[in-house]
């Protein structure tokens, strides 16, 4: 695996007894874009994390962050000083202060830029003084997002950031996500609140069972994705729309729902053609994208 | 200047934000000279990925409507025909008025008038196939 994507995966699986938390997943996301890890709870959204970082060895297949290998100790050492990760783990140093903790960081970091740390600690106001075993959930995923950032990583990943805060802060939280590939950082985030992904994501990937069940660019997703209602006077011919970009046909009665992955022209030029009474084409959101996939893929 | 994206729009989020600085310099919100925010901070406040504004300001230069300028900001650098412009505008939102008021006289409802005109603007293909 080479330098082309900032995180690629091959046949990454991980099995716990006879489960497979993970299984197969071939993963290509690509440098300085916002790519959005989408899935239900338990889909293995937080497994894939795990091993990427290190913290659990794959039971099967490879990856990469950057070019070099997750399971190499000597070289993810290596990587890990360009790779930030902000998850579950926000307890560490409870005993510390913000302050304390934040200058402890910033000494294994050559490239600390404390202006960054400075003006985050203000906008997100975090107590100097508190200890970190005292701040509440969402303060402690902005100290952590505070220690991410000020390293400027190349990679930054992270499980669930919106979890346990507040509107505001979530705000304040998916700004910074977008913003931060402004620097040449990769954001890989994985969340299973999908109007938050829908805002701030250049690409999302979405996982389910363990599986990749779809990779898409969002800009693609507005310009061709299209929900097509049909209505017909007679039966509808439903076997006629087996044609080059429908993903999923519905019928109901004499109307017919296609969802359309591009070439909503042509369909809907199919649909004139076959006398269709009723045209209705309407864009979709990343939620019905999501619903559909997930559902096909059961 | 402020922005509003829909990320359901069903429209790439690069181009409703160069709509929306056009529409702005068209209608002369905006001037030949005024600053727009940097791509980071604007991209923080509209909360949209940094890749959302850079590739609306650098069509925008390209259209030339836009000036980017190292180290200083983006700038506004089409001469707008304000007067005339918004003049134009003002008609223009009329004779929509007349067309919207004419269709709910038919009997058509507020969804649907704006289906049609949602439809028009965004799929005119389609529509074209259907006649």
């Amino acid at each position: 695996m080479g330098n082309d994507y900032a995180i690629e995966t091959q046949n990454l699986t991980k099995r716990y007894g006879r489960v497979e938390a993970v299984s197969g997943l071939s993963l290509k996301v690509p440098h300085h874009q916002v790519t959005g890890f989408l899935g239900r709870n338990g889909a293995g959204k937080s497994t894939t994390i795990r091993m990427l970082l290190g913290m659990t060895h794959p039971s099967e297949g490879r990856g990469a962050l950057l070019g070099s290998p997750i399971d190499d100790a000597g070289e993810s050492r290596e990587i890990r000083r360009h790779v930030a990760y902000v998850g579950e783990d926000k307890e560490l140093y409870g005993y510390m202060t913000v302050q304390q903790l934040i200058r402890f960081t910033a000494s294994f970091y050559a490239d600390w830029r404390p202006e960054t740390a400075h003006c985050l600690q203000r906008r997100y106001e975090l107590p100097s003084e508190r200890k970190v075993r005292d701040l509440s959930k969402g303060m402690r995923t902005k100290l952590a997002l505070l220690l991410a950032l000020a390293r400027r990583p190349e990679i930054l990943i992270l499980d669930e950031p919106s979890d346990g805060l507040d509107p505001v802060s979530i705000e304040d939280l998916l700004g910074t996500l977008g913003a931060a590939t402004g620097e040449g950082t990769t954001v890989f985030f994985s969340s299973h609140r999908i109007a938050e992904v829908e805002r701030i994501a250049d690409r999302v990937c979405m996982i389910d069972h363990g599986k990749l069940v779809a990779e898409l660019s969002l800009d693609e997703m507005r310009q061709d994705y299209r929900r097509i209602t049909l209505g017909f006077a007679t039966p509808p011919p439903e076997q006629a729309f087996g044609i080059y970009g429908v993903r999923q046909v519905r019928t109901s009665g004499r109307q017919m729902i296609l969802s359309a992955a591009r070439n909503a022209n042509g369909i809907v030029e199919l649909a004139r053609s076959l006398d269709a009474v009723s045209v209705d084409v309407a864009p979709v959101s990343l939620l019905e994208v999501f619903l559909e996939t997930v559902k096909e893929a059961q | 200047m402020l922005f509003k994206l829909n990320p359901q729009a069903g429209q790439p989020l690069y181009l409703q934000l160069m709509q929306q600085v056009r529409h702005a310099v068209e209608t002369g919100v905006l001037q030949r000279g005024d600053q727009l925010p940097g791509i980071r901070t604007l991209a923080e406040e509209i909360v949209v990925s940094h890749n959302t504004v850079a590739k609306a300001y650098s069509e925008l230069e390209h259209e030339g409507l836009l000036e980017i300028r190292h180290g200083s900001g983006a700038f506004i650098a089409a001469k707008n025909r304000k007067g005339s412009r918004s003049e134009r505008v003002r008609l223009a939102q009329e004779r929509v008025h007349a067309l919207v008021d004419a269709l709910q006289q038919e009997g058509f409802s507020t969804e649907e008038i704006r289906r049609l005109l949602e439809a028009a603007l965004f799929y005119p293909e389609q529509i074209e196939t259907t006649r």
